[in-house]
């Protein structure tokens, strides 16, 4: 029993790890109705920049503070120079121009700071909380607790960012219908602009968050498609709904590799996620939190 | 003037449906016809062949298949790599299974497997649109790929599911010389290139059209959405296993699962995308540039290694060429879709239309 | 007459109505519509709506916006399925219809919004109207022969009566998107008539027209009830329109049936005066 629960906290909490980056769909999503296929490329550029930077001998403060603004300039410079030009496309322009985004992000990262994994040091350990595992013998790691910690800040941030702020609901009109937003007096740019930014520092997070997991490496750009899972199950357009959809596919994908998995022969992480999300298509395609859409002729 | 339509008067329906109308455009595909067939052969250095013909005829197969699905048909696909990766195993294995089996019998039935893969995957596109469709064939394409290394029958046991194409020989000929693989590939594509245009003209293409562009009026005039779609799946996988498997015989000779990446599938559809969706001349153009543009980076930054090397004794790192083909291929996607979202094949078409008037500015 | 029985078009399609003008002959129902009620979530379209339409005849579906015309249509041809009642037609009734069911049974509509597949030309897309009538395998189609190849020409000639028809040879070949809206309207005219439909649904099809689009579009509908003996539905707003080229009415409001009977009849009709008519010039 014990075993059980554990590879279920470990699924939930990787799959805390997951919500962090379907945040920043989820975020852009819901501002500007943009699949942004880029957010795990802004993920790997954010934990290469602050890695490189303190390669360079700049204190962690400073290393955080200038990689959040390579971020913000990153976003000021993708609204300028792609979204603002593709405004009344339809919406499977905008993907693949996020798609192009993406594959143009990577070579810029590598190309500035050289394609080596590289690990990263965050100060908080890997070891097992003692507390819990002398009381119920279940193995919790520090980190991952710090991390679902985190994740759990970020997502009350936004959700109150959303509902209540004035911001937060023209970032809800402008995902609506563009080109209503702008002719109601909602600076599209401005917002945007906003929009993209927060989504670096989530991506800046994420990517401290992962790389201090995994190792900075090139493989951080595909996160990305992890999170398409968990943002299928959670509806693309719900702050609540990345991080529930995320523990969802985290634990699901875990639980089924170590019960399901030994009857195929093992491996199946890779691709459970997405079956489990094409299943889940089928039966609500808006997801468990999104809106339901329906077509008038 | 050269290009003027006038006094070409189309007397029959038959006239007026040919794949290509205008007398100018006949004349100018029996002549690139020509070079293809003739004149590259005789001149051509195996290196072309090898590196640069075969690939960007291979690739153009799959893009045409792509483009069926997603530029006709308009549902979004992630996986075709994957159906290449079918169309290459089934090959395979067909060969080795069935001795004596034909070649082109052979390729065709690996184009049916993967167009019964496709089906398959193409199910999820009865109840889901867009790029939640584009999901669904991502799921294809991490699990076939995955089952090709799983399940050690597929590549006869061998380590990591790697496979080595077996010989290929026509009608007691063996083609093993890269000029001969170029021939047979050039063959093949170009009749199931005109077999393509076929389709876009005929019903079934109006009917992928029709799905693509506002399905409930389609089903109102009749059209059945679960056949177009499945159909529209279905024919775009033979397709892309036709171009898997001459992938594996024609071209690289040795391939595994793992070669049939998710980057692939990208590259492919980056191919429609500059080329132009829902274009075949576009999915032509869009492999031709695709293939060639590493080329291209490649020489430009050696020469500009040459240069900085002897000047100022300074020179790029090794994988700045790799790196920069990302950042080159990223932003000519983003360039295409503000600046010409239809493509190469509109900016040709606008090209001709220009033509048409020429000397004469309007 | 028989109704689509040939589009063998006489050459006389174009001359003064004088000389080609047929004796309507308005024969028994076809179209049994019986205690129809749709709703959406909470909002009611149509509630216990009941009318039949006569075979060759022109019905007119009238009333104020939102009163259900629309959806009357869609359930006609199975776009929505109601939640209660039956339809009726040529004899056979079911609880709904299902969009490509209706099609095949001869029944074909244009929408308010028009509805032509714009990446594809006006000879495109009359040519998908005839979908129905194509047999022909995939693999005949890939490989041009046989009859794939018959029926794509028989199929492009039988098109070409229709573009003789409504007078659209200039722009057989101009995608749809270029054209100006009137000629849009006519181009999915167009496209349903090239199913060859028994009936015919057409959701106000003068919408933004000029007077001459009018008046071309009047002649055109008359036309092909007379030519064809078509009987058609239509929704529209134009109360000069529906008076002179209907033969009878049926009136909505809110969801319900307000009115039903000849031009005459509904124009005096009290109900129908205040809810939609006003003041009777």
């Amino acid at each position: 029993m014990t075993f059980f629960f554990e590879v279920l906290i470990g699924g939930l909490l990787s799959g805390v790890m997951y919500s962090l980056v379907a945040l920043g769909f989820v975020l852009i999503y819901k501002a500007s109705g943009v699949f942004n296929f880029a957010q795990g490329a802004l993920v790997f550029l954010a934990a290469l920049t602050f890695v490189g930077l303190k390669e360079q001998g700049l204190p962690f403060p400073l290393a955080i503070a200038v990689t959040l603004a390579v971020m913000i300039v990153v976003a000021l410079l993708t609204e300028r120079w792609v979204l603002r030009r593709l405004v009344n496309q339809p919406q499977i322009s905008l993907f693949m121009a996020t798609i192009g985004l993406t594959f143009f992000l990577e070579g810029l990262t590598q190309a500035v700071w050289g394609s080596n994994p590289r690990a990263l040091e965050l100060g908080i350990t890997d070891q097992p909380i003692d507390w819990l595992l002398d009381r119920t013998g279940v193995v919790v790691s520090q980190f991952d607790l710090v991390a679902a910690v985190v994740a759990g800040v970020m997502v009350a941030a936004l959700a109150v960012f959303f509902q209540k702020t004035r911001i937060g609901r023209g970032l809800r009109a402008v995902a609506d219908d563009h080109q209503a937003a702008q002719s109601i007096g909602i600076p599209l740019q401005v917002i945007w602009a906003y929009v993209w930014a927060v989504a670096g520092f989530v991506a800046l997070v994420s990517g401290l968050i992962w790389g201090a997991r995994n190792g900075v490496q090139f493989a951080l750009t595909f996160t990305a498609l992890k999170a398409l899972p968990v943002l299928i199950l959670g509806g693309f357009e719900s702050v609540p709904g990345a991080i529930v959809g995320g523990l969802i596919i985290g634990a699901a994908e875990k639980l089924a590799e170590v019960y399901l998995g030994p009857m195929v022969g093992g491996g199946i992480e890779g691709w459970v996620a997405y079956v489990i999300a094409l299943l889940f298509l089928l039966v609500r395609p808006e997801g468990l939190f999104g809106e339901r859409r329906i077509d008038r002729v | 003037m050269l290009y003027r339509e006038a006094g070409q008067f189309k007397t029959s329906y038959a006239a007026d449906q040919q794949i290509f109308p205008i007398r100018q455009d006949r004349i100018a595909v029996v002549a690139v016809l020509l070079v293809a067939f003739v004149a590259v052969p005789l001149v051509a250095s195996q290196y072309w062949f090898s590196a640069i013909l075969i690939p960007f005829l291979i690739f153009s197969l799959a893009a045409v298949g792509l483009n069926l699905l997603t530029g006709y048909a308009g549902q979004i696909s992630l996986g075709t790599a994957a159906f290449m990766a079918v169309g290459a195993f089934a090959a395979y294995n067909l060969v080795l299974r069935i001795p004596g089996i034909p070649l082109l019998v052979a390729f065709v039935l690996a184009g049916g497997f993967a167009a019964l893969v496709g089906a398959v995957f193409g199910l999820p596109s009865l109840r889901i649109k867009g790029f939640y469709l584009a999901v669904a064939t991502l799921a294809a394409q991490f699990f076939v790929v995955w089952a090709l290394v799983k399940f050690p029958w597929f590549s006869n046991h061998s380590t990591s599911g790697v496979i080595t194409a077996q010989k290929m020989s026509l009608l007691g000929m063996e083609l093993d010389t890269p000029r001969e693989k170029y021939l047979l590939t050039l063959t093949i594509v170009v009749l199931m290139a005109l077999a393509a245009k076929n389709l876009v003209r005929s019903n079934i293409g109006r009917a992928w059209m029709a799905v693509r562009d506002m399905d409930v009026a389609a089903e109102v005039i009749g059209f059945r959405l679960v056949s177009t779609k499945l159909i529209a799946f279905a024919v775009s996988s033979f397709y892309c296993g036709v171009a898997g498997a001459l992938y594996a015989y024609a071209y690289l000779g040795t391939v595994e699962p793992e070669g049939f990446t998710l980057d692939l599938s990208f590259r492919i559809l980056f191919m429609i995308i500059i080329g132009g969706i829902g274009s075949i001349l576009g999915s032509f153009l869009g492999a031709a540039f695709i293939v060639l543009l590493p080329v291209v980076l490649n020489v430009a930054v050696h020469g500009a290694n040459d240069v900085l090397q002897s000047a100022f004794s300074f020179s790029l790192p090794a994988s700045l060429t790799s790196n920069l083909e990302l950042m080159v291929f990223g932003g000519l996607i983003i360039f295409f879709l503000i600046v010409e979202p239809h493509g190469l094949a509109r900016l040709w078409q606008i090209g001709k239309e220009k033509m048409r008037l020429w000397p004469f500015p309007h | 007459m028989g109704n689509g029985a040939s589009l063998a078009l006489p050459a006389s399609a174009a001359l003064a109505d004088a000389e080609a003008r047929v004796e309507r002959r308005v024969g028994a129902a076809i179209l049994e519509l019986s205690s129809i009620s749709l709703a959406f979530g909470g909002v009611r379209a149509l509630s216990d709506v009941s009318f039949e339409v006569r075979e060759h005849e022109i019905r007119a579906i009238i009333g104020p916006n939102g009163a259900g015309k629309s959806s009357m249509l869609n359930v006609i041809n199975g776009v929505y399925r109601p939640q209660q009642g039956t339809i009726t037609f040529r004899g056979v009734q079911r609880r709904d219809m299902v969009p490509h069911e209706a099609a095949a049974m001869g029944i074909a509509r244009t929408f308010q919004n028009i509805a032509l597949f714009k990446g594809m030309t006006v000879l495109d897309n009359i040519m998908t109207g005839r979908n129905l009538k194509m047999k022909a395998s995939v693999v005949e189609q890939a490989l041009w022969i046989g009859r794939a190849r018959r029926e794509e020409l028989a199929n492009r000639a039988k098109a070409e009566e229709i573009i003789d028809f409504l007078e659209i040879q200039h722009i057989r070949k101009t995608p749809v998107g270029r054209l100006p809206y009137g000629l849009q309207k006519r181009v999915e005219l167009a496209r349903a008539l090239a199913a060859e439909p028994t009936l015919l649904l057409l959701d106000e099809p003068m919408a933004g027209m000029n007077v001459e689009e009018k008046q071309d579009m009047c002649r055109f509908i008359l036309d092909v009830n007379e030519q064809y003996g078509t009987t058609i539905v239509l929704i529209e707003h134009d109360m000069g329109v529906v008076m002179d080229i209907s033969d009878r009415v049926v009136v909505l409001d809110y969801g319900r049936k307000i009115g039903d009977g000849t031009p005459d009849d509904v124009r005096s009709n009290q109900a129908v005066i205040d809810a939609y008519l006003g003041v009777a010039r």
